[in-house]
């Protein structure tokens, strides 16, 4: 048993007892009762309140920082500055240009540039407003395309590539001689603008640095094993002197993937003061936080075949990147890398140029990367199938590439319900018949995506396991878990309780699970990239096989009967060939634990070698890739300029749904978000770098009577290498929502919508242009092929 | 979590005992009814009052009543939940019930009062912020500063007038009245504003807001509601169309009323309803070309401001539409206007 072993797709008892059905959330009677502990809900004694300082300028040199006064005021312990956090750190190892707290000087409005720790929060308030800093103003940079041109002051002085981030250029076969070749070829620009997660918990610590030596800390994070290594990069600490817990989490979305100050902050004070301290963002900080979209000023040329066969795609992607660098290596990558399927490109070239700005960091939001030029190269799509008058699933269809097949750019790819997807939308939305024939003013649109179902490029490179769990099995007839993955809400904790209880012939509730505490846990490398229930699934497995044997043979022999006849079902022991014969797990424990000593399994899991052989090969290179299709149904009202979104059908391959429920919901949730994204989100600054509207209410996500009908199709491929066969649920589905809804308005009202989010006044202006150019002002004269 | 600043909270139980206590503690003192719009503006500070006057306690101001001589008179605690789903304000008010009822979402409803959504405090996206987000702007002329950021150079704060219920009560010729410790007053809701977003009401020291009286309509009297916003539920308007139109017995409009409100500073009357609309025949051509010279002129004379955060250009062009949706609306006995 090793981390690389391929466990296979069938039931470890002759059928699936947990998997499949749709069980209860291991933690959902605490949170709908309200006793899940949060970050928040902790309370230590002699708990100090912390705050952050903020920079209310874009760009700034720092001159002086005068604390004096705040020293005086009573109830005040302790206040830091950048000088005492120099350290820099970043989630990348090679790009690591944040401090916890601004050194020499500010990049976004909101940057942390210092932080006070007081009785209580209020009095932290106070302080705060007796810091004095001396700010020289420095020109901001709102524009990416100015970032690109110009970096005189460079927003990064040590970086060497002026205010350039990160540039990736790679190309797959002749692009140029593919397109001039093409029967058709389709260009244009479209603009992504920037969004962020919006997750309901605002982000939290707690720490505490005991006289021992040994510092805690309590974070809404999504990738503890992470944030202990930075702790102890930045703070200087041997790493087995901190702990660090993830509590329960409200909502992390790609939000909490990063190391951030108030994590490095809350430890400081806790170290210098010696009380514990806690740290909680008001809204308003979390969008200063952010990390969320890359806004993306893209150019696409797609030729294909008089048949409809595509065969070259040349895209130009410009990334706004924000202050920092976050994520932003691996989003310049996946900008270009993660567009190669579900569609065969015979042909592909992508120059992806991340710049910085002086706005909020960008990083990772759930379809990390990817989201943007899949939202440009569906409504491209749509329009190659417009001028050459095909219907927009057949044009799909005769695109797609198979299951066992190697992408352009040398992804492997291995099982691929895509097709199957393309039909159930088809179907539930009755395209064949509605399509083209509902009227002017409301329309259907498709639109199909695959993505990353975990990523085989630790975060750091090494050859350890990249995922890891430890089982100890109890004479009680309990085994718990001990698993490093964080559950965000998405469900891992719930889905190592069903793979255990299934793979040990257990019933539920005789499996808990410990997780995110990195005292207890074997490292995980944490959610994000869609890989816990693969990674973590696969090393559940791994753990469960090999303590099953000493089990089975200790019941076998009290028997004395031969192993095969000894099956383990929802926690009662019997014997396949004499009914009379039985006992529960627990007696079953018991005799293994006289026989073998202590019981105890770990597991692991490790990716097999993928990815291209080129440099940046592996960036996107995943041991299995999920599969989408949406069709919506939107109708536009023409005076208003509004879009109605009815209906979402959203068909996902994500291998076996190991939960349908949890599958349903992670698909109705992802595109939820897309809707969101698509009609009203837009995390925007003013002139001055000063965010639009740092609030839920300004910042608007729909309310339940703006969503529309959701409806989940599940497709199960059954995938070689996942857990049971299977993929990710939690991002893939995202993807489609946003070009299906601009195709859909096509289909409505004829209109193309390339540039996001589709608000009303674009829509009321791309009509009127419509209007003007149109030899008359009949609609179906625009409308395309029907 | 933003702070609520510290406060004393006074709870009295009669409208004397809290006219006698704003009279006493003059400027440091603030009047809560719901608290659906003062508790965020404090946690913003954009009010810091030392003493906090709840009038939850008072029960005397809860309560929708039909007078004898045929007018309403709606208590100004009344949650505006209560005045939505009233059967007797939807008969005789129409206009009212439906903007109370597209007022924020159901719980701020059911907390929100009416007296509250009258008073309600202009809004705009430089002033309705935390005070850092208004430090790193540098305030403005409404809260701490001296510069407008929607009208460059602008001596006149032009925060815009947010109350759904206001437009509707003055199509209804609502009069408000107050109390203070000195007496007692009623004015006219159509002479109550003034065009200064700093603070539009024409309100005296201490008073208190105790009920508002509709006087009688008639029969054949209809109103809707036309409310622009981004989502379904929960936001303040991007525009709001109040419209009225009586209808006699002989099916003719005799009385006609419009007014718009999320502009400027007050809620605005296109007079030009009553002069296009009075006489015309719902349902007929000259109907609705009157409605469409109603919203024609709407669309001239109203100008929206980049007081409100999202596309300004897209709210002007919203004027006409809703103006003539709402009228519509009005004379089908329908309404609310509204997206969802």
């Amino acid at each position: 048993m090793a981390s690389r072993d391929i466990h296979g797709i069938d039931p470890p008892w002759g059928d699936f007892r947990h998997v499949g059905r749709a069980l209860r959330k291991v933690d959902g009677l605490a949170k709908a009762t309200g006793a899940a502990v949060y970050t928040d809900d902790i309370s230590l004694p002699g708990m100090l309140h912390a705050k952050l300082l903020r920079s209310p300028h874009a760009h700034a040199r720092i001159l002086a920082i005068d604390t004096t006064r705040v020293r005086q005021l009573s109830g005040v312990h302790g206040v830091i500055t950048g000088e005492d956090l120099p350290v820099k750190f970043g989630i990348l190892p090679w790009t690591q240009d944040e401090t916890a707290l601004a050194v020499g000087k500010v990049r976004h409005v909101g940057e942390p540039v210092a932080a006070v720790a007081a009785v209580d929060e209020d009095t932290a308030n106070a302080a705060l407003k007796l810091i004095r800093v001396e700010y020289e103003l420095l020109h901001v940079y709102i524009d990416p395309f100015e970032s690109l041109s110009r970096h005189d002051p460079p927003i990064h002085e040590q970086h060497r590539s002026g205010n350039i981030s990160k540039h990736v250029h790679l190309s797959f076969g002749d692009v140029d001689m593919a397109l001039s070749h093409a029967d058709a070829v389709v260009e244009g620009d479209y603009f992504f603008h920037g969004t962020t997660h919006a997750a309901i918990e605002p982000h939290c610590a707690v720490a505490q640095y005991a006289a021992d030596g040994v510092l805690t800390l309590w974070s809404s994070t999504q990738i503890t094993h992470y944030v202990h290594r930075a702790l102890a990069h930045v703070l200087g600490l041997s790493a087995h002197r901190i702990r660090v817990i993830q509590p329960c989490l409200g909502g992390a979305f790609g939000g909490k993937s990063d190391p951030f100050s108030f994590e490095f902050v809350t430890a400081k004070l806790a170290m210098l003061t010696g009380r514990p301290i806690k740290l909680l963002y008001t809204r308003e900080e979390v969008f200063y936080t952010h990390r969320g979209r890359h806004p993306m000023h893209m150019h696409y040329k797609t030729g294909a075949t008089r048949d409809g066969r595509l065969t070259g795609v040349d895209a130009t992607i410009l990334v706004d990147g924000g202050a920092y660098s976050s994520y932003g290596l691996v989003t310049t990558y996946y900008a270009g890398q993660l567009l190669t399927g579900p569609y065969d490109f015979p042909t592909y070239r992508f120059d992806s140029t991340r710049v910085f700005t002086n706005k909020p960091t960008c990083g990772p939001k759930r379809g990390h990367g990817s989201v943007q030029p899949r939202f440009a190269f569906e409504v491209q799509l749509d329009e190659l199938a417009e001028v050459l008058r095909m219907d927009p699933i057949e044009i799909r269809r005769r695109n797609l590439l198979g299951a066992d097949t190697t992408t352009v750019n040398g992804q492997r790819i291995t099982s691929n319900g895509i097709a199957k997807c393309l039909d159930f939308v088809e179907q539930a939305s009755g395209w064949t018949t509605r399509r083209g024939r509902l009227g002017y003013g409301r329309g259907l649109g498709v639109a199909a995506s695959m993505y990353i179902s975990g990523t085989n490029y630790p975060i750091y490179p090494n050859p350890m396991p990249q995922a890891a769990v430890q089982l100890k099995i109890d004479r009680s007839g309990l085994v718990t878990v001990f698993s490093g993955a964080n559950d965000i809400g998405q469900g891992s904790n719930s889905i190592a309780q069903y793979l255990v209880a299934e793979e040990l012939g257990l019933a539920l509730d005789q499996v808990r699970v410990a997780s995110a505490d990195t005292d207890l846990c074997p490292v995980d490398l944490g959610a994000y990239s869609s890989r816990e229930t693969f990674m973590v699934g696969n090393a559940l497995i791994d753990a469960c096989r090999k303590i099953r044997p000493q089990l089975v043979q200790a019941v076998a022999e009290r028997w004395q009967v031969d192993t095969a006849r000894v099956r383990f079902v929802e926690g009662v022991v019997i014997d396949l060939e004499d009914v009379s014969r039985s006992m529960s797990a627990a007696e079953a424990f018991q005799l293994a634990e006289e026989k073998f000593d202590t019981l105890g399994a770990t597991g692991a899991y490790n990716t097999p070698t993928l990815g291209g052989d080129y440099r940046g090969g592996t960036i996107g290179a995943a041991p299995a890739y999920s599969f989408t299709a949406h069709a919506v149904e939107v109708s536009v009202d023409v005076e208003t300029g509004r879009i109605t979104c009815h209906d979402v059908w959203i068909a996902h391959d994500c291998g076996r749904a190991l939960n349908p429920m949890l599958v349903a919901g992670q698909m109705e949730g992802s595109a939820y978000m897309g809707v969101a994204e698509a009609l009203m989100e837009d995390h925007d600054v003013h002139a001055s770098g000063l965010h639009k509207g740092p609030s839920l209410l300004d910042y608007r996500i729909p309310t339940s009577v703006d969503t529309p009908a959701l409806h989940a199709l599940i497709v199960e491929s059954l995938d070689p290498e996942g857990p049971y066969g299977a993929k990710e649920a939690g991002e893939g589905p995202l993807h489609p929502s946003i070009p299906a809804i601009s195709n859909a308005v096509f289909d409505a009202v004829g209109i193309r919508l390339r540039h996001l989010p589709f608000t009303p006044g674009r829509v009321l202006a791309a009509l009127r242009a419509r209007q003007h150019s149109a030899p008359s002002g009949e609609p179906e004269l625009a409308g395309g092929p029907r | 979590m933003l702070r609520l600043p510290r406060f004393e909270l006074r709870q009295p139980t009669s409208v004397a005992e809290a006219a006698r206590m704003l009279a006493d503690l003059g400027p440091d003192a603030l009047v809560l009814a719901g608290g659906t719009d003062l508790l965020p503006n404090m946690k913003h500070e954009l009010f810091t009052p030392a003493v906090v006057v709840s009038l939850g306690r008072i029960d005397a101001l809860r309560g929708i009543r039909a007078e004898a001589d045929g007018s309403l008179r709606i208590g100004a605690m009344t949650t505006i939940a209560d005045v939505a789903h009233s059967p007797i304000v939807a008969e005789r008010a129409p206009c009212l019930a439906q903007a109370a009822g597209l007022i924020a979402g159901p719980q701020l409803r059911r907390a929100g009062t009416i007296g509250g959504n009258v008073l309600l405090d202009t809004r705009c996206q430089y002033y309705n912020q935390s005070y850092f987000w208004r430090s790193a702007l540098g305030y403005c002329l409404k809260k701490d500063g001296t510069v407008c950021h929607v009208v460059a150079g602008a001596s006149r704060c032009v925060a815009a007038a947010a109350a759904d219920t206001a437009p509707a009560l003055m199509t209804l010729c609502a009069t408000l009245e107050f109390e203070r410790a000195a007496g007692q007053r009623a004015v006219a809701i159509d002479d109550f504003w003034v065009a200064d977003g700093i603070s539009n009401r024409r309100i005296l020291p201490g008073e208190i807001l105790v009920s508002i009286r509709i006087p009688p309509t008639p029969p054949g009297h209809r109103g809707a509601y036309g409310k622009l916003r981004e989502r379904g539920s929960i936001d303040f308007p991007l525009l709001g169309v109040a419209a009225r139109l009586d209808i006699d017995a002989g099916g003719l409009v005799e009385r006609a009323d419009l007014v718009l409100t999320a502009l400027a500073a007050r809620p605005r009357r296109v007079s030009e309803a009553s002069t296009r609309l009075c006489g015309t025949q719902p349902g007929t051509p000259g109907f609705d070309m009157a409605v469409q010279a109603v919203a024609e002129s709407a669309r001239r004379h109203c100008h929206t401001l980049s007081n409100l955060l999202g596309d300004t250009a897209w709210r002007q062009d919203m004027i006409p539409v809703y103006v003539k949706r709402t009228l519509q609306a009005a004379a089908a006995g329908g309404g609310p206007v509204h997206h969802l």
